[in-house]
């Protein structure tokens, strides 16, 4: 019998937690050697990363062809890549058919966007608002002048028909980036909007581009940009494939947006109103930040997707990155089994390296983000 | 019958707080507020009471216009509300409200939750807004939570937080629709003394709440509210001991036990 009143007398004591709950070895333990069957599985992957891995390793580098004037080098040593061949091409690679004594031009834009990037992205850099102002209003300027020319400033001008290669994806990239996103949130606030025609207008424009492949968007804008506007402003042929993409990717950013939107609960609102907010300070201060915290994964994974898309402007006469890659590797002088295999690995590992380091940096902002707020 | 109580001495003539006249509302079809007339003195401290749906917050939401009411008027402050924007904002800019579930912005911390409204509506600079939001924190006791997020407070100190906030607008009435209700109990206490506080130094309040010892310490006069109208206003002395309607006698049967 268990007695009916108890006190306690002395205190329990505290007592370490049983065997290895932490630390590299439990974490093997409970994760690739739970069981007979995950311990099978676990030395499997190991046996063929084991095997594969070396192979690739040795393909890329030990049997690779490093250096060589044409593909006759290349043709020898088939059992490894062609890096000759993206040295050689190098040049059109990142640049198209850019003029040669210009191209100084793209490097100045393209380091100039490195560092403002890098200031803007990194979360405890100073005066990260000067970092926004420069890139989001003066640098886009900038750029244009530079990579188009200027009678002004003496630069030559050079037409978007010569612009290819890297730098071309890349300001398909940014521009597609820049614009979507805030094009995106105002679509994504009128289709939330009292007023019937603004209503009805964002969820058409949204319903319509999200209902249309993407390359139908890219050939409307080049085509029929062109019937709307006026001879004498008809839009740039690199200008209508950027439009295109904006609009494109503005769709999707905007049904995102209106998910964080929804999760939010009407108290912030209210809060705000009550406050004696108006709906600009409203929206830019309390509902959005929330908002669209709550959806940069999704943000971030529109942003990879539009990454990838950028490759299809080529279908619309420019020459990006992989376009100008195609045309490398049907130059006659390097033909050669390996030098297609070594063309798309490069453009592989020039893809992964970007959307890999998107995806890592909004975990990082993730991970910042739920530490702040718990 | 609404209207015997509802202005009482203390105000009378046009310089009343807020003066409800023959105040309307409906959600669709659903009366949800019913001829409602009731003055406010400047002061003067009211406790809205009432059964579950009877429309308190509704209320009092229309004081600062998060609804919006259909026929009657709403004086604040000497400023009808219509639908004419500026009016709403002047005042909103006047009238602080507190809510049940505290509504702070959590990506903000405390400081911040409290200098945004002075910073971005009163203009006022930074410097003198975090100021002034540091000040009212230590009068509401929690000074030393200023640079936690809402998420990292107790229930309490969200409430005394978001009190803080609407109090760093230096508004001339404040509303309060069920403070305590989302807190556990041990931490009521500590947000109906500071409401008891800001009463004591003259702020015209309508407090919704069932905490009926807050209400005969601190209220100048009880209003019951059921279906959508007043049914009894009176003092708390009286009101309590010696209900005259028979809904408010079932009503305080009810919460009282
Ligand atoms: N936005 C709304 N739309 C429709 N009905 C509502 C809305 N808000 C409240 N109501 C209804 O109005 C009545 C009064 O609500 P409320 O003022 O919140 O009551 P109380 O605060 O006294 O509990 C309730 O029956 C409620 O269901
Ligand atoms: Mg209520």
């Amino acid at each position: 019998m268990e007695p009916v009143a108890y006190v306690r007398e002395a205190p329990e004591p505290e007592d370490p937690p049983p065997t290895l709950t932490s630390g590299a070895l439990a974490w093997a333990r409970t994760n690739l050697f739970s069981s007979f069957g995950s311990s099978l599985t676990t030395i499997g992957f190991l046996a063929l990363i084991g095997y594969l891995l070396p192979q690739l390793a040795a393909w890329a580098t030990t049997r690779a062809v490093w250096s060589a004037m044409d593909g006759a080098a290349c043709r020898q040593h088939q059992d490894g890549a062609c890096w000759a061949f993206v040295i050689a091409k190098w040049d059109y690679l990142r640049f198209g058919s850019y003029p040669v004594a210009e191209r100084w031009r793209v490097d100045v834009v393209e380091a100039i966007g490195a560092v403002l990037i890098v200031w803007l992205l990194w979360t405890n850099a100073p005066r990260r608002a000067w970092a926004a102002l420069l890139f989001f209003v003066v640098y886009p300027i900038l750029a244009l002048v530079l990579l188009r020319g200027s009678s002004l400033l003496g630069l030559p001008f050079v037409d978007t028909l010569l612009w290819g290669g890297i730098f071309v994806s890349l300001v398909t990239a940014v521009v597609g980036i820049v614009f979507s996103l805030p094009l995106g949130v105002l679509l994504a606030l009128g289709r939330r909007s009292p007023l019937p025609v603004v209503r009805v207008a964002s969820v058409v424009f949204i319903e319509f581009v999200r209902g249309v492949p993407f390359i139908t968007i890219l050939f409307m804008a080049n085509n029929l940009l062109p019937l709307f506007l006026p001879a004498t402003w008809a839009p740039d042929r690199f200008l209508r494939p950027l439009a295109g993409i904006v609009m494109f990717s503005a769709a999707y950013m905007a049904e995102e947006v209106r998910g964080g939107l929804q999760s939010l609960g009407k108290g912030q609102y209210e809060a705000a109103l009550a406050l004696g907010l108006n709906y600009p300070r409203m929206m830019g201060l309390v509902i959005l930040p929330q908002a669209l915290t709550f959806v940069i994964p999704g943000i971030v994974n529109n942003f990879i997707g539009l990454f990838m898309d950028t490759t299809l402007i080529s279908v619309v006469g420019m020459t990006d990155f992989l376009e100008a890659m195609n045309n490398a590797i049907k130059d006659p002088v390097w033909a050669g089994p390996t030098i297609m295999v070594t063309g798309y690995v490069f453009a592989a590992i020039f893809y992964f390296s970007f959307c890999y380091g998107m995806a890592r940096y909004s975990a990082h902002v993730e991970r910042i983000l739920a530490k702040g707020r718990k | 019958m609404s209207s015997v109580g509802a202005s009482s001495g203390a105000d009378r003539n046009g310089d009343a707080a807020i003066r409800f006249a023959a105040v309307h509302k409906w959600y669709g079809s659903f009366h949800v507020l019913r001829n409602i007339n009731l003055t406010v003195g400047r002061g003067e401290r009211i406790v809205v009471c009432g059964p579950s749906g009877s429309g308190k917050s509704t209320l009092i939401r229309c004081v600062n216009r998060l609804e919006e009411h259909q026929r009657g008027s709403i004086v604040v402050d000497g400023v009808e509300l219509t639908d004419d924007i500026k009016r709403i904002d002047e005042v909103r800019r006047e009238v602080g409200m507190v809510f049940q579930s505290f509504n702070l912005f959590p990506h903000l911390t405390i400081l911040e939750n409290c200098a945004l409204a002075p910073i971005w509506v009163r203009k006022m600079p930074r410097r003198d807004a975090d100021e002034l939001a540091m000040k009212l924190l230590s009068r509401v006791k929690i000074l030393d939570q200023a640079h936690k997020y809402p998420g990292q407070l107790s229930g309490g100190q969200q409430q005394r937080a978001a009190i803080a906030r609407a109090l760093c607008m230096t508004p001339k009435i404040m509303l309060f629709d069920e403070p305590t209700s989302s807190l556990d109990p041990e931490m009521v206490k500590e947000v109906l003394d500071t409401m008891t506080e800001l009463a004591q130094e003259g702020m015209t309040m309508i407090v919704v709440t069932h905490e009926m010892g807050f209400a005969r310490q601190v209220a100048d006069r009880v209003v019951f509210m059921d279906r959508g109208e007043i049914v009894e206003v009176n003092a708390p002395a009286p009101f309590f001991d010696h209900p005259q309607h028979e809904r408010t006698k079932l009503f305080l049967s009810q919460i009282l036990h």
